[in-house]
């Protein structure tokens, strides 16, 4: 039997604890052991960004990361970004933009568009298209995508006014 | 996409990382982004049945700039280069060079040790180093010595580190003058087709001196000493600029794969190096 250690993570605020090869990737611990399906699997080698989950405050490919790396790690998906019930403002904005039409890509734009609007929360178009060149979308021909990220971007911003 | 079975360790220090070096050799590799390293070992084209995490070890970030000197360590990444106002006042290719490798994710995972000490013609940060005459910090169980960037590759995937050694700083004169990155890529994240690292030093209507090194046109990343030469103590005029691409074109050698044939890299490789040269003068 390979060797084995012992993995303790943090996901989406909950502390999951499991025995794993070190050789396994982040993006299978967390589909295949804790039933988080929303990071999804497009290529499997960094190119797509379907897997993009926040690992201790930063955007990865979690296709490319092997569990033993993130053992204490911090890390959050699209399951603990909102919920059905209350959506988060750039889920609201790709519903409302049609930001996706098949939906593969979208937990992976959506994750990677959380980070980028806490680096950069007024972001112009340009920035917008650069900050998510690590995410392939086959279907809106990116349009979209952009407009819904423009929008809870002001969305956001005018929340955070009215928090003020 | 599994790779084969490893050890995988994680060693708090580098006396540890030195030790498991020491005990396995060549089967042991330390891994600091993996964002070069993982990919090659999913396709199995790198096999490593020691995996040595950097990721605790103390004291291989960060950015420190003074006394002309800029020393960046090896596990800073492309993202932590962009970021940093400090290094792109003092070295603006610098931050030129980051954002045109990869992608946003890849990049807050990327180092520049990684980057650097691989030996990946494809490699953008490489020629970079070469063209700012980098020197690299290597450090074994037996001390440590510094390698000239300009030294340091000898073929693909094969340099001067030996298997006991790891890369743990990279360090540069401040440089001087107009500066330049100009890649030419397939699509975002791609390897270029042709990429080139240029400083220019203009002292009145001239150029005093310059340093041009090219990505992925070869084994290795290339200096053109020629292309330089060739512009020293001209006025960049187009001749001038004719001359150092055609000197430059004699150092390099491509060969045909799925970026294109050897012909398109040659004329990809002369427009990138004519445009960097421009940038570059018009900003010195």
């Amino acid at each position: 039997m390979p060797k084995t250690i012992k993995i303790t993570m943090t996901v989406n605020d909950s502390t999951a604890e499991f025995e794993a090869e070190p050789r396994e990737l982040l993006i299978h611990s967390l589909r295949n052991r804790l039933d988080i399906t929303g990071p999804h699997i497009g290529c499997e080698t960094s190119h797509c960004g379907a897997c993009t989950v926040t690992l201790d405050g930063k955007s990865v490919k979690s296709c490319t990361v092997f569990v033993g790396q993130a053992n204490g790690a911090d890390v959050r998906t699209i399951e603990g970004l909102g919920t059905p019930d209350s959506l988060h403002s750039l889920q609201e904005a790709f519903r409302e933009h049609h930001g996706l039409q098949c939906g593969y890509c979208t937990p992976g734009m959506i994750m990677r568009a959380a980070k980028l609007l806490e680096e950069i929360p007024n972001p112009t178009e340009e920035e917008v298209r650069f900050g998510m060149a690590g995410n392939i979308c086959r279907c809106t021909g990116y349009q979209n995508i952009v407009k819904s990220i423009m929008a809870a971007a002001r969305d956001m911003n005018e929340e955070g006014e009215v928090a003020q | 996409m599994i790779p084969a079975a490893f050890d995988y360790h994680r060693p708090r220090d580098m006396a540890g990382v030195l030790d498991i070096l020491e005990t396995y050799g060549d089967d042991a590799r330390v891994l600091a982004g993996g964002h070069s390293l993982i990919p090659m070992m999913k396709l199995r084209m790198a096999e490593v049945p020691h995996l040595i995490d950097l990721q605790d070890v103390n004291g291989l970030g960060g950015i420190e700039i003074g006394n002309g000197t800029i020393v960046i360590g090896a596990m800073t990444t492309q993202n932590e280069i962009i970021q940093s106002d400090a290094l792109a006042a003092a070295a603006p290719i610098m931050r030129e060079t980051s954002l045109q490798i990869a992608d946003p994710q890849v990049r807050s995972m990327g180092t520049l040790g990684g980057n650097v000490a691989n030996g990946d013609p494809g490699n953008d940060m490489p020629a970079l180093m070469q063209c700012l005459n980098a020197d690299f910090t290597l450090v074994s169980a037996s001390g440590e010595r510094t390698v000239a960037a300009r030294d340091y590759y000898e073929g693909p995937y094969m340099t001067k580190r030996g298997d006991d050694e790891v890369l743990t700083a990279v360090s540069f004169a401040a440089p001087e003058g107009g500066h330049a990155y100009v890649k030419q890529k397939r699509k975002i994240g791609d390897y270029a087709t042709a990429a080139a690292a240029v400083q220019i030093v203009r002292e009145g209507d001239a150029c005093s001196r310059a340093s041009i090194a090219m990505t992925n046109l070869g084994d290795t990343p290339i200096l053109s000493a020629g292309a330089s030469a060739a512009l020293a103590g001209t006025a960049v005029g187009q001749q001038d600029i004719h001359a150092a691409t055609t000197a430059m074109l004699g150092d390099t050698e491509p060969v045909e794969d799925n970026r294109g044939p050897v012909d398109f890299k040659r004329h990809v490789a002369a427009v990138i190096l004519r445009r960097a040269i421009e940038l570059a003068w018009s900003r010195s």
